[in-house]
């Protein structure tokens, strides 16, 4: 009796929902769980990857900072906030590093663009794209030394009419085969320039700035 | 998906057949196509998604064997989607947070692994039917038959895409691994089209071809050594 009166619950609609319900909770209650725990340990994981990027465009012997500690955060032309890096030696800004996005063949492309106080571009590294393989991918620079060209550079060097690649008139390589994916990367780059020239003063005045560290330390005073 | 799968107590060799080769997930069930083409560029890619995709299916037919007396037919598929989702999202940020070189050249494929219908399936075909260990050992074997398949997919597109084999291995399984990458063909230009999309669906082609062939084969032999037992009997 007390089978067939379970069997009949079982098929109701209240121990479907119940079911259901239990399952969905049991899932948030182990998502939430594992969420708190991992938190941590991934914003550190990704703090040791920005760092990793950064420490590639901008050189160690330039700054006595924490990179990350440093950041500012300003808007685009377009808009759209930029995290940008500052590379300090004492309180003089001596070099800086923001990511620039560039379109290619196959979608956006992640660069990050290190920049001496100067404006002159310190490096440049791809950090993400979707181009094609054995093609587009010479942007790497485990790939090919392309990306390093514009080590140097800046605004004015080339003039503005000849940042482009060859086929468009301008100063830089296209690789055989791919024209669109160097393309949109010189112009990404560009645009990083012209974002350095348009908040110059912003980002390299020495009044704005306030070291993290210098903070920190003011909580215990020299004085007796 | 044969009948002998729904059998209560199917003997472990036939498990292990079944899940390998007789009914190997991609070669004959021709389930999990989408992540298969997406990711086989190279054998180590294929490895790591199969490995992964292992993982989560081994755990999540435990997982459904064990649950398959409470749960009934009418809500069992979003049943199964959440258990499914809910384990793909926690391997996803095990890995980010303690094996983050790892999670890197995995990272877009693990939440693919959510959309591959071969672990909804098995759920579904063995795991709701069968007892915790067999529906263990299935989802171990199909895994297996998964990975071994992606591996050579992998390594055929690889090999005649790049001219290397396993190249990027030490990334995914550490330093010690790097002995298996290989540059079979030195100074290889490269047939670009092998690791591109439709590169991936001429290798399928083949493949799945091959094992047409070879199971054709095996069932002649087969026919002919009864006639001739017959004949002789």
């Amino acid at each position: 009796m007390s089978d067939v009166a379970w069997s009949n619950f079982k098929q109701g609609i209240g121990y479907q929902g119940l079911l259901l319900g239990f399952t969905v909770a049991a899932a948030a209650t182990l998502l939430v769980v594992a969420d708190r725990l991992t938190r941590e340990p991934i914003a550190l994981r990704h703090a040791e990857d920005m760092n990793a990027s950064l420490a590639e465009v901008i050189p160690a012997s330039l700054h006595d900072n924490d990179l990350l500690a440093n950041s500012v955060t300003l808007t685009d032309a377009s808009g759209e906030p930029v995290t940008v890096y500052r590379a300090l030696s004492g309180h003089q800004v001596t070099a800086l590093a923001y990511q620039v996005k560039a379109f290619g063949y196959a979608g956006e492309i992640d660069v990050m663009l290190g920049l001496a106080a100067d404006g002159k571009i310190l490096g440049v590294r791809v950090l993400s794209h979707k181009e094609t393989p054995g093609l587009g991918d010479k942007i790497e620079v485990g790939k090919a030394d392309w990306v390093r060209a514009f080590e140097g550079r800046s605004l004015g060097d080339p003039p503005a009419e000849r940042w482009g690649v060859k086929k468009d008139g301008g100063d830089f390589d296209q690789f055989s085969g791919a024209t669109i994916t160097p393309r949109g990367v010189v112009r990404g780059i560009k645009g990083g320039l012209e974002f350095f020239a348009a908040n110059r003063d912003a980002l390299t005045a020495t009044v704005v700035i306030q070291r993290r560290e210098d903070r920190a330390g003011a909580i215990q005073p020299s004085h007796p | 998906m044969t009948d002998s799968d729904t059998k209560q107590g199917t003997p472990w060799g036939r498990i292990a057949r079944d899940g390998i080769w007789s009914n190997n997930v991609i070669l004959s069930q021709s389930l999990a196509l989408c992540p298969t083409l997406a990711v086989t560029g190279t054998a180590t890619n294929g490895l790591g998604m199969g490995l992964a995709t292992t993982a989560v299916l081994t755990v999540s037919n435990v997982l459904v064997s064990l649950i398959r007396g409470a749960v009934t037919p009418e809500v069992r598929i979003p049943v199964y989607i959440v258990v499914i989702a809910t384990l793909v999202t926690l391997v996803d940020l095990g890995l980010n947070a303690y094996a983050h070189e790892l999670h890197k050249v995995l990272g877009l494929f693990i939440a693919l692994i959510v959309v591959n219908c071969a672990i909804l399936g098995r759920a579904e075909s063995f795991a709701s039917k069968n007892r915790v260990l067999p529906a263990a050992l299935d989802g171990l074997m199909m895994g297996l038959g998964f990975t071994i398949t992606l591996v050579v997919l992998g390594g055929v597109r690889e090999i005649f895409g790049t001219g290397t084999l396993f190249a990027g291995a030490s990334q995914l399984l550490g330093q010690a691994m790097s002995f298996l990458e290989l540059t079979l063909i030195p100074d290889y230009r490269g047939f670009l089209i092998a690791i591109l999309p439709p590169g991936g669906f001429l290798a399928l082609g083949f493949l799945l071809a091959a094992k047409r062939v070879i199971d054709a084969r095996a069932a002649d032999a087969a026919k002919r050594r009864a006639t001739v037992a017959a004949a002789i009997g």
